[in-house]
């Protein structure tokens, strides 16, 4: 009876709404970007998983109705689109070369830092697709072969690293451009990282959701490409 | 009577949140039929953004009230509804740690350098573009 309510989606997802409202307050508490409520909330769930004694895959088919908004979340993505559309028009020549580039550099930097730490092929191609929306980077880790499930693990962590570090990061590299801003958390950290990007705005929110659909085109096109490329040169 | 009319706005309000979840849906689906028919690489939701979109540039640009509230809310809970997949990071403890360092250097590395080249094109690029069409007005 017990052991039935702890596995049940009632308990799972009051679980995470609770984690979640937790570090919500604790990021506004402590006003610091390193309190992030996804991150918090994650680690809470964690833990939570291990004193129940409940594996991740029982928590995630009851906590499914929470992961399933995020389809129409991301069309909603649409509304802001529009509502900068003319801004995007003006920009989008820069925007293009801009994502053309940073994908690019994504997904390179990506293999190549995990094989100049020691990793083996197999771990630099599953973090390659590391910066997509978790839909493309499964499918584009299944392409070139690596392991999905693992690569939308890294997507996760990558996301959660560019929302924590974007305060920093505008600082630290003089990004002033809220449109500039949007668009490389956009690419970088994908879903997560674009949460981020809300409460600064319609118009970085716009560029983070044209950066998550653009991201994913261009590594999905050109990821077997450059990985053939980078064979013909070894 | 203008209590009652209140509450029939109400409800009407009610209806108009649902229809727009509706409206978001009925997107995500078109975009899941078109990805599958057409084996596009981009995934459903990714197209029905797009698709949405368009269809409401056809219709003049603004999104009707209900549509607005709908998404910004949904947008709002976008951090919580990434906690059931990022859970996940304690579904394979023994592929983290014996990649640990090649897996935490790559993540931060490629992150943060991904961000930087893709915000400073952006602004360089964009700056230029500002200034050339400043020179023409002058011009």
């Amino acid at each position: 009876m017990a052991g039935a309510l702890r596995a049940s989606p009632l308990f799972l997802i009051l679980l995470t709404l609770g984690a979640y409202l937790l570090g919500v307050a604790v990021s506004r508490r402590t006003q610091s970007s390193l309190a992030n409520p996804t991150l918090i909330a994650i680690l809470i769930v964690g833990l939570a998983l291990r004193l129940t004694g409940l594996t991740y895959f029982q928590y995630f088919q009851s906590a499914q109705l929470l992961h399933f908004l995020l389809g129409p979340a991301t069309v909603a993505l649409a509304i802001p689109l529009v509502r900068s559309l003319e801004h995007l028009r003006r920009s989008l020549l820069p925007t293009l070369l801009a994502l053309l580039t940073g994908s690019v550099t994504g997904a390179l930097s990506a293999y190549g830092t995990v094989r100049l730490c020691g990793g083996d092929r197999l771990l630099a191609l599953t973090m390659l697709p590391k910066s997509l929306t978790t839909p493309i980077a499964l499918d584009v880790s299944q392409t070139i072969g690596g392991l999905p499930a693992l690569t939308a693990v890294f997507g996760i962590a990558a996301g959660v690293l560019m929302a924590v570090c974007l305060p920093f990061l505008m600082k630290a590299l003089r990004v002033t451009e809220p449109a500039a801003a949007g668009l490389a958390a956009g690419t970088a950290g994908s879903g997560i990282a674009t949460a981020r990007v809300v409460p600064m705005g319609v118009l970085p929110l716009a560029f983070a959701g044209v950066a998550i659909g653009v991201n994913g085109l261009i590594t999905a096109t050109l990821a077997p490409l450059l990985l053939r490329a980078l064979r013909h040169l070894h | 009577m203008v209590a009652s009319r209140a509450a029939s706005r109400g409800t009407l309000a009610g209806m108009s949140i649902l229809r727009a979840f509706a409206v978001l849906l009925l997107a995500q689906f078109v975009g899941e039929a078109v990805h599958r028919l057409l084996h596009l690489p981009l995934p459903g939701p990714v197209l029905g953004m797009a698709g949405l979109a368009a269809w409401l540039l056809l219709r003049g640009g603004a999104p009707d009230a209900a549509l607005a509230e709908t998404s910004d809310t949904l947008l709002r809970w976008l951090p919580l509804l990434f906690v059931p997949a990022g859970a996940g990071v304690f579904a394979y403890p023994g592929l983290l740690r014996a990649g640990f360092v090649p897996i935490v250097v790559a993540l931060v590395v490629s992150t943060l350098l991904t961000f930087a080249v893709t915000a400073w094109v952006m602004q360089l690029l964009s700056r230029r573009a500002t200034v050339r069409a400043r020179t023409e007005v002058e011009a």
